[in-house]
């Protein structure tokens, strides 16, 4: 039939978002797979009711009756029995749901973690830090998140500003960040793959572009990722990057952001000493390009307007130059 | 159909004013001491959340001195022996009483205000150096707001008890104005115990 | 007969032209230009929502900016809320339950009048606010510390923050006026379990408002102090808490929420009674639900911050609790489909928006329901699944009623007809529109699309669902302008209106359309639930029993009990007075001054304490406060 075959594309639109990368209809992790089950009993059961309700609707307005009287029916004792029955099964029903909700609710909790990571949200970007018991295995990153699969990540949140939340939905249920507060989420990832989260509580002008880049890899994976980020910047090579380097160095640039190894040491804006291994730009607001990049430093307004990086006025040459470099921290 | 009306009796005879519950202006006054109270209820509920979150209660002065607030306290408790009598009055509507029990608990009510301007001066934390010492001064001005109301509002009945002629809408008013200055009474007995005392008997 | 009725015309009428306009102390006349006004408000905040659907129809779209989209959601909400919800239900009942419980006017007109004044005044300025660039940019939630003057610079939020105050205190004066009515102003005969199913939803809403409507005064003040004289409710630095401004709110805004659905449960009561033909089924276990859903609404708020990091259990708790106010919203839908299964039921439009308060509300009763599992919460809190929960239960729970009961008491309102067929087409207008809407975003939420975002990036999926929903608020804008043409229209030429055009049960249809000044020409005496069906003999009833005694040469009522309804005393009604507007503007200057500087609260008290002395003040002109000689 025509309209079927022309509803066949948007469904399968539909199915693939229902799988995308920030979609909590496919659970890759423990905690969301809990938490999808419970959605799928309640769907079910929700649905059931609801078309039972329709049902019943559909027949009191359509049934065959004999003439009723104004009064005397309020006394029907079938219906004051049907009445009472429905209160015991929605009771029963909902009885039914607390128990699942409490009984996953206590599977996000807890567990001993292999990892620590602490996030604190500031608006509009995520600080990073890869937590060790040994200070020098310590890093800072930024609007990324690598997991090692099949191990347990308590990812502790702070913030630096208002309400943020954190919500990677393939992976867990959100929870905000919340300032004088530390919140957590534990995250048990059981598929590799590449997942978005986004900031889930208003936090102001470009609260829409406060995005999250997680990856979840195998443990060697991770492992060499880790090692990577723990050594200092990359030394730029070609004439233009050093120039770069010195100009980052000298102008606002360094005032707020940190690479490490370099004289750079503002906390201000993200750290950048692997900028250039990153998926995204401005916490997911630019893919990580070159050309991007170069668009992000000329007129850092124009993608993220009311975004805290103010555009330093540059030549064209010294612009580039400072891509270069930045281009080289990987 | 036109409905035909059918007289079922007179009420001609009945008074044209009543005491207490049955009436318009005691279920208002009423309304307005339930939200009232409801504030108090909650502005307490926030003294206290904000307790549980500190170590040190007060966190960083000494608990307020206890001097001025209990004279206050004591002062206007002690306005409830005029108040029980004029509102007594009110019902029965006696005009003389009611005209000097007001005037007697307009100068008490001015009187206590004063105190409680005392009381404030006293205070030993400003409302903008701590969250504890922001809930105190709210505690304290949102019952001095309606001190404040309820002293004019006898100012202006005592006015009209002197100058007007009084029906019995206006004993009504003044027994409604009696019950609410209980209101005012017995919200601070409670206010006095969690600020003074919350601090000293932890 | 006809001596009586001049003078009862003469003590109840109101002053010609626009100072019989600006004085009038008449309920009804008060009511109406609220609902009017609600109104207004409706289509502005609609037509904000139709910009953010436009620049949310398109991923990645630029037609406005951040800053704009921020202060186009928080007006929308704020004004749905605050400007149009709680007063379009407390107008109508403000209306309808004077007449339903057979007296002649509400127990503080001239309150009434400046409760409306006050609520005007309060929209107009947030409003001019907007326009001035200066509106609210936090949300109508104003989460602190975003709204602090930290984060939110300017006057912005400190307008916001005292419209609340304004439409608190206009909602807290009618609520206290409903209450006063309905327990001492009911026609002799009228006991407690004779009272009709909309005036008990209005009686428990209006001590709903009572007890939550001072939880957001004192969380919007606490914001006030904090941004203008530096109080540190909410700053954590100080021992302040940024979550204190969460739990003050959502004390509030729970109950808010059934504030505004719990009259929509009235009028669904009194339409699907008339339009059964038969008395609603369990009569008794309906107000006990409507009781006990106003209790457990006070039991909730903490499922609104199940993401802040409470303790677990605590959480399960609410959990729970907020899963069992289903029970009494369930029990009503039985009540109602057993009433109509057992009645003789017809159509008209009334029912028609019944039907879908059906379809919708249950809908969003059920997602309401997923959202009180703390686990699916966390998935779905802070996106437009929540949107779509909302709007389901807001708009098919509240709005469809609304709209249903405007049918229905339209022409007791203004004596004419609102035209039916236009009603027809608008009910499927709005219904189709309405779920064209919403239902993506369900799968929005679901799909991982947070709430609040003024543009979303390509090549999440979001684009279709997005794109579908915009067309249907097109649809649903297209609707209300048929309502709106069909109000207007009908004012002017409707059919005229019978007394009781429906065939209904209660008071209210006992007089004509619209009723006289005063109501009802002699006061009513009830003896059933159904004064206007059936009489203890079983025959429809073609009298109505009154008492004579209450006087006519001045604006007199009857008090009765507040349980059995015996007459107690007659009891004098205020004529009409200018002192109400003066006090409400007294009291704008008061509020819009102490925004710009703290001392306006003392300066700006002389003049409103002037104005309400003033107002109370017995005067010569007060013909009906003169006592009997």
């Amino acid at each position: 039939m025509k309209p079927m075959r022309a509803l066949l594309p948007v469904f399968a639109m539909l199915l693939a978002a229902c799988g995308g990368v920030q979609s909590s209809l496919a659970p890759a992790a423990d905690q969301s797979k809990a938490i999808d089950h419970v959605w799928q009993v309640m769907v079910w059961a929700c649905s059931t009711i609801y078309l039972f309700t329709l049902g019943a609707l559909a027949w009191a307005i359509w049934r065959r009756r004999a003439i009723a009287t104004r009064e005397g029916v309020s006394r029907d004792p079938m219906l004051s029995r049907a009445l009472f029955a429905w209160v015991v099964l929605v009771v029963g029903l909902l009885t039914w749901f607390v128990a699942i909700s409490f009984l996953a609710d206590r599977r996000l909790h807890g567990g001993t973690p292999d990892l620590e990571v602490r996030i604190t949200a500031k608006q509009w970007w995520w600080q990073v830090e890869y937590l060790s018991p040994e200070p020098a295995r310590q890093f800072i990153t930024a609007n990324e998140l690598r997991l090692p699969r099949d191990r347990t990540a308590r990812i502790e949140l702070r913030s630096g500003d208002v309400i943020h939340s954190f919500w990677v939905p393939s992976l867990s249920g959100k929870e905000d960040l919340i300032p004088g507060y530390t919140n957590a989420v534990f995250i048990t990832p059981r598929r590799d793959g590449s997942f978005r989260g986004q900031c889930a509580e208003f936090c102001g002008l470009q609260h829409a572009h406060m995005a999250l880049d997680v990856q979840v890899t195998d443990e060697a994976t991770f492992r060499s990722w880790v090692s990577q980020q723990l050594r200092p910047a990359s030394s730029p090579v070609t004439a233009s990057a050093l120039r770069g380097a010195e100009l980052f160095n000298t102008t606002a640039c360094a005032s707020c952001h940190t690479v490490r190894g370099t004289p750079a040491g503002g906390r201000v804006g993200p750290d950048l000493t692997h900028l250039a291994s990153r998926r995204t730009l401005a916490a997911g607001a630019l893919p990580m390009r070159r050309d991007d990049l170069s668009k992000w430093l000329d007129d850092p307004q124009h993608p993220k307007p009311g975004n805290l990086m103010p555009a330093v006025p540059l030549s064209p040459d010294d612009s580039n130059a400072i891509v270069d470099y930045l281009m080289g921290l990987k | 159909m036109k409905r035909q009306m059918q007289s079922v009796g007179d009420v001609a005879g009945l008074d044209d004013h009543a005491f207490g519950s049955g009436t318009i202006s005691w279920w208002g006054v009423t309304g307005f001491m339930l939200i009232e109270g409801m504030a108090f209820v909650l502005a307490i509920g926030t003294y206290y959340y904000l307790l549980h979150n500190e170590v040190q209660w007060p966190p960083s002065s000494d608990p307020p001195p206890l001097f001025w607030g209990t004279v206050f306290t004591v002062a206007l408790v002690a306005t409830e022996v005029p108040n029980f009598w004029i509102a007594r009055m009110a019902k029965a509507q006696r005009l003389q009483p009611v005209r000097w029990g007001l005037t007697l608990m307009t100068v008490l009510g001015v009187g206590v205000l004063v105190l409680r301007a005392v009381e404030m001066d006293a205070m030993n934390v400003r409302w903008d150096r701590t969250a504890y010492g922001s809930i105190v001064w709210t505690l304290i001005a949102l019952h001095t707001f309606h001190a404040i109301t309820d002293v004019f509002d006898s100012g202006v009945l005592t006015v009209l008890s002197w100058t007007k002629r009084m029906s019995g809408r206006k004993f009504s008013d003044v027994s409604d104005n009696a019950m609410y200055w209980h209101f005012i009474v017995w919200s601070w007995v409670g206010l006095y115990v969690v600020i003074y005392w919350t601090p000293r008997w932890l | 007969m006809s001596a009586r009725v001049d003078l009862l015309e003469r003590s109840w009428a109101d002053r010609p032209g626009f100072i019989g306009w600006v004085t009038t102390v008449d309920h009804k006349r008060v009511a109406r230009r609220y609902i009017a006004t609600a109104l207004v408000f409706f289509v502005l905040a609609g037509v904000l929502a139709l910009v953010m659907r436009t620049q949310l129809g398109m991923s990645e779209n630029r037609l406005i900016g951040p800053d704009q989209y921020n202060q186009m959601f928080s007006m929308h909400g704020s004004a749905m809320m605050f400007l149009f919800a709680v007063p379009i239900m407390e107008a109508v009942a403000v209306y309808v339950v004077p007449l339903m419980v057979g007296t002649r006017n509400i127990s503080f007109p001239r309150l009434n009048a400046f409760s409306y004044w006050i609520y005007l005044f309060g929209g107009v300025m947030i409003f001019i606010a907007f326009v001035l660039d200066i509106g609210p940019e936090a949300g109508w939630t104003g989460y602190v510390p975003l709204s602090s003057s930290d984060f939110s610079p300017g006057k912005r939020t400190d307008f916001w923050a005292q419209m609340i105050t304004f439409t608190e205190v206009a909602a807290l004066c009618v609520a206290v006026e409903i209450v006063a009515t309905v327990m001492t102003m009911r026609a002799p005969g009228m006991t407690l379990s004779r009272i009709p199913l909309f005036v008990w939803s209005m009686l428990v809403t209006s001590f709903m408002v009572i007890f939550a409507m001072p939880a957001v005064m004192l969380a919007s003040s606490f914001l006030i102090t904090d941004r203008l004289v530096g109080t540190q409710f909410y700053n954590a630095a100080e021992g302040g808490d940024p979550l204190l401004w969460q739990h003050l709110f959502w004390f509030f805004g729970h109950p808010e929420v059934y504030i505004i659905f719990m009259p929509a449960l009235g009028m669904i009561s009194s339409i699907v009674e008339t339009f059964s033909r038969r008395p609603i089924f369990a009569y008794t276990p309906m107000v006990m639900a409507l009781v006990a859903t106003g209790f457990l609404a006070f039991g909730l708020w903490v499922h609104h911050m199940f993401a802040t990091g409470l303790p677990p259990m605590g959480n399960s708790f609410y959990t729970a609790a907020s899963m069992m106010i289903a029970v009494p919203s369930g029990l009503q839908i039985f009540c109602w489909i057993a009433t109509i299964a057992t009645g003789r039921p017809r159509f008209a439009v009334p029912m028609l928006f019944v039907m879908g308060f059906f379809a919708l509300f249950v809908l969003g009763g059920l997602t309401g329901v997923m959202l009180a599992s703390v686990p699916l919460d966390l998935q779905v809190h802070d996106t437009y699944f929540v949107v779509a929960h909302f709007h389901y239960v807001l708009i098919g729970g509240a709005v469809f009623p609304l709209m249903g009961a405007l049918y229905f008491w339209f022409p007791k309102m203004t004596g004419r007809m609102l035209g039916e067929t236009l009603g027809r087409w608008q009910f499927w207008l709005f219904f189709i529109g309405f779920n064209v809407t919403f239902f993506p975003m369900h799968l929005l939420g679901l799909m991982g699309m947070p709430r609040r975002v003024y543009t979303y990036q390509a090549g999440l999926g979001w684009d279709l669902p997005n794109l579908v929903a915009t067309l249907g608020s097109y649809l649903m804008a297209i609707s209300v302008l048929v309502l709106v043409f069909n109000l207007w229209r009908s004012v002017r030429r409707g059919e005229p209106a019978p007394d009781d055009p429906w065939g209904a049960p209660d008071l209210l249809w006992a007089t004509t359309s619209p009723p006289p000044s005063y109501n009802f020409e002699r006061m009513p005496v009830v003896t059933g639930r159904h004064p206007l069906w059936v009489n203890a003999d079983g025959d429809p009833r073609i009298d109505l029993p009154v008492l004579d005694g209450v006087r006519d040469d001045r604006r007199e009522v009857l008090l009765s009990t507040p349980v059995d309804a015996i007459p107690v005393c007659r009891w004098a009604l205020p004529d009409p007075s200018i002192w109400p507007l003066w006090s409400a503007l007294a009291l704008t200057v008061l509020f819009v001054w102490s925004i710009f500087d703290q001392w306006g609260v003392v300066w700006g008290a002389i003049p409103a304490a002037i104005t309400f002395t003033i107002w109370f003040w017995p005067k010569r002109s007060d013909v009906s406060l003169r006592s009997d000689e």
